[in-house]
């Protein structure tokens, strides 16, 4: 436990995507199975066992420590959970650390009743580090800033994999995995997973500006629409069906009604949507559905799930992905009118005959809520990962407005000592009100200069955050607004980047938070 | 029967003040004659017109405030002892940097302990604290939390070697106090078998220099200004923590940025100071440390200053020994604790 503790802890502080890899990759590397496999499940939240309350941990807690003393300690830090793994009496010299394996093997075997008693003789094995990563374990929610896929890669890097073939594989396996690592270091064979209905991993598209058509032909390409929902799986194989993530994530749970529809031995790619009556509601709609582990019967009624399909990967057993995007689309098509498929629809495709022509199809696709344009080689087989000049996604033109920088913040790694992260308002009545947080869009020497102006231009510091004076215009491009209490100012962007800097244009002139709210989705 | 303690140790807005000695101990500003426990500047305070200390913290406040002629300095050894007015003064090792002490003060019979700020555990570069029974205990309450509980400082040493073997194209840039913690951390490092030079910013040069002329070897040092960034790949670099994710950082390649002190106990405060690998090594006593010296030291009474009071005068109170607070001004909750 305490090596696992110890990475929890250097992940909770290290920021860069790069640094957690390069942290979980060793851990993995320097860790006996199973004790490795279980830290992978618990990082990719695969692990189920009874979880113990945090109103037990503080009984427990009580039992140990003067209840005045204990009071204004939690007053101090903040969080149950580690609060009370620094107060308690330390006892780790004398106790038995317990391994990581052997907490969760027990826990999941054990009744609720025992786990207060299992958890206080651990607590006393452990070290500090040890009792606040135990804490989090058995209270559900790691919260160490690393998602599942994050994990499998570090995995898939121990050899010469990459995260698909991870994924690929992933659904079929259990803790604590041992086949999967002993695969993966070459001391073994792939595992097999058989007729389980595993994730294939998905084909991504890069991104394309309108000015860099030109280059390419339109003969070779087939145009469809890109739906503002979330990009997901279908997998029907043997009796298991499954609803996924495009990270391999199973999220069929949230959408009972739709897993309940989904048609036998087939897997397909398409976009997970809100259809009212035959139309795409907006992505809002559906983010009410997402995150929701078990939805009730009026959610499913209001916000009604469906999919729309853009691709075939698999029928009845016969593995498709090796067929051109052309021919796959056919197979698809003649499928879909074999018989009714109920919560499914066919994406239409998209003709055009000229560069020209999609672009006038792009500039209406604001308009009636779609997120832009698909671009498919005819010719393209399906192949995990983003391959090069396969697939190109061409987004709808962004909004902009001219917003005040507000607040900015130090960055980190190789920007510690820039500030390069900054939160911008609107006027309203005189006043500014923060709309949103940009990290990017500038260059290294635009990053230079907002750093110096920063400095020369700070009326007020909060540990790492400077507050400045209401002085420099940033053009904020952003993809759409929504409804937020994220911000004081009630609305939040999406997708927001720095488009221009106007050192030229005098803060008051910039954009007010009506202005904004005038393009509200 | 001896004076009660209070009738003649008082807390003044220039600090404490013992009147049958006419002197004051770390006064928080500029008196006639100063008893100081310590070199850190917000207990040296520069000005006074006569200092007494142990020859360690003279030198400290003379490299520190230079010979401006206005102050003179007495240096007054370990285990000596000094009559001053109706007191007899003695400076025992506080354990918390080169040179601090603890300030026992007799006076009719009724004997007085100022801690200053002082650590229990061992330290390569002073010597350690020495319990000394008395009637009034007068102890530091910085960390005086359950929740401060420094870990063995050699755990928080691998922690930093282990971030550099796993991230060996980076620098590692750690911020510490230019008094007694860089110099603390330079040895640990040594013990941890790490020969290689350290790096330092040219602030802790004159600390480092001192220590070494006073018998605190450091091995090699070099400047941190002037190699290129590939020369400080993978190397380990001292700065003091204002430093650390400044400016001056940018010399650094891909700088990890690390802080010893007591304070990166508690996840939450190290974010907010944007650390990414906090060492937990601290000068001063942990909650356990607080509370076991006044069990050993066994005093009549315990009067705290300078932290978090009430947790500590709970804690005595439930060992049966009578506590209160002395809201003495002037001392800083400072970064490097």
């Amino acid at each position: 436990m305490n090596r696992f503790a110890e990475l929890l802890d250097s992940l909770v502080f290290t920021p860069s995507r790069n640094g957690k890899l390069r942290l979980i990759r060793e851990y993995f590397a320097t860790t006996p199975d199973p004790e490795r496999g279980w830290a992978l499940a618990a990082l990719t939240g695969e692990l189920s066992f009874r979880e113990v309350k945090p109103a037990q941990v503080r009984d427990l807690a009580m039992r140990r420590i003067d209840p005045e003393l204990f009071g204004w300690s939690y007053d101090f830090v903040g969080d149950l959970a580690e609060t009370v793994a620094l107060v308690w009496p330390d006892r780790s010299g004398e106790g038995h650390a317990p391994r990581l394996s052997e907490i969760v093997e027990t826990l999941r075997a054990a009744v609720r009743a025992d786990a207060t008693s299992l958890l206080e003789a651990w607590l006393d094995g452990l070290d500090g580090t040890g009792r606040w990563a135990l804490l989090k374990l058995v209270t559900g929610g790691l919260r160490v800033g690393v998602s599942a896929r994050l994990a499998k890669t570090a995995a898939a890097e121990l050899g010469a994999s990459n995260v698909a073939a991870v994924e690929e594989v992933w659904h079929g396996l259990e803790p604590p995995y041992e086949a999967l690592f002993a695969w993966l270091e070459g001391r073994g064979p792939r595992p097999e997973t058989g007729a389980a209905p595993t994730f294939c991993p998905l084909m991504l598209a890069h991104p394309i500006e309108e000015g860099e058509l030109a280059a390419l032909d339109p003969a070779d390409f087939a145009a469809e629409w890109k739906w503002d929902g979330i990009r997901v799986q279908i997998v029907a194989r043997g009796s298991g069906k499954r609803l996924y993530s495009r990270a391999g994530e199973d999220i069929g749970g949230s959408f009972p009604e739709l897993v309940e529809a989904l048609p036998d031995d087939v897997v397909l790619d398409g976009e997970l949507l809100v259809v009212r009556g035959g139309e795409v509601a907006p992505f809002n709609d559906l983010q009410q559905r997402l995150n929701r582990k078990t939805p009730s019967l009026k959610m499913m009624s209001d916000y009604p799930a469906a999919v729309r399909l853009y691709d075939m990967l698999e029928e009845r057993g016969e593995d498709l992905r090796g067929l051109a995007f052309r021919e796959r689309r056919a197979r698809l098509e003649t499928w879909y009118r074999a018989a009714p498929r109920p919560r499914l629809d066919l994406s239409p495709m998209v003709p055009f005959e000229s560069w020209d022509e999609l672009a006038a199809l792009r500039a209406q696709t604001r308009a009636n809520g779609i997120e832009g344009l698909m671009l498919k080689r005819v010719d393209s087989v399906y192949v995990p990962g983003r391959p090069k000049g396969q697939w190109w996604k061409l987004k709808r033109a962004p909004l902009t407005v001219d917003a005040v920088l507000m607040y900015a913040q130090r960055g980190h790694g190789k920007r510690s000592s820039f500030y390069s992260d900054y939160t911008f308002g609107a006027w309203r009545d005189g006043e500014l009100v923060p709309i949103g947080k940009a990290y990017s869009g500038y260059t290294d020497e635009e990053l230079l200069r907002l750093d110096r102006w920063i400095r020369n231009n700070t009326t007020n510091r909060f540990g790492p955050v400077r507050e400045v004076a209401p002085g420099l215009v940033l053009e904020i491009a952003f993809d759409s607004v929504h409804r937020s209490t994220r911000h004081r100012s009630g609305v939040a962007l999406r997708f927001p980047r720095i488009h221009r800097i106007r050192w030229d244009k005098p803060a008051s002139e910039a954009d007010t938070l009506e202005l904004v709210e005038s393009l509200l989705t | 029967m001896p004076p009660k303690p209070e009738t003649w140790l008082r807390v003044t807005p220039n600090g404490l003040y013992c009147v049958p000695g006419d002197f004051f101990v770390d006064p928080v500003l500029p008196i006639e004659r100063a008893v100081v426990t310590h070199g850190h500047s917000d207990h040296a305070r520069a000005g006074h017109r006569h200092v007494l200390a142990t020859p360690e913290t003279v030198a400290i406040m003379r490299r520190r405030h230079g010979a401006d002629g206005t102050t003179t300095y007495q240096a007054l050894a370990y285990g000596e002892r000094l009559r001053i007015g109706d007191t007899t003064l003695g400076l025992l090792p506080a354990g918390h940097v080169l040179g601090s002490a603890q300030v026992m003060i007799d006076h009719a019979g009724s004997r007085v302990v100022v801690s200053g700020d002082y650590k229990r555990r061992p330290d390569p570069t002073c010597p350690p604290f020495e319990p000394q029974s008395c009637d009034v205990f007068v102890t530091e309450a910085t960390f005086a939390l359950p929740v401060f509980r420094h870990p063995p400082d050699e755990h928080e040493i691998e922690k930093l070697l282990h971030s550099v073997r796993v991230f060996p194209e980076r620098a590692h840039v750690v911020g510490v106090y230019a008094l007694g913690k860089c110099q603390r951390v330079i040895s640990l490092l040594r013990r941890a078998g790490w020969d290689r030079p350290i790096y330092v910013h040219g602030a802790l040069d004159g600390m480092n220099r001192l220590y070494e002329e006073l018998g605190v070897p450091l091995g090699p040092l070099l400047p941190a200004t002037g190699p290129s960034k590939k020369e400080l790949e993978g190397q380990i670099i001292l700065a003091p923590p204002g430093a650390v994710n400044d400016l001056w950082a940018r010399r650094l390649p891909e700088p990890v940025a690390a802080m010893a002190s007591g304070w990166m106990r508690v996840r939450q405060r190290a974010r907010q100071r944007g650390v990414e690998l906090p060492l937990v090594i601290s000068d001063h006593a942990d909650w356990d440390e607080l509370c076991r010296t006044i069990e050993e030291v066994a005093p009549g009474e315990v009067w705290v200053t300078h932290g978090r009071e009430e947790a500590l005068i709970r804690a005595a109170s439930l060992m049966g020994i009578a506590a209160r607070a002395l809201n003495i001004v002037g001392y800083e909750e400072e970064a490097g604790a």
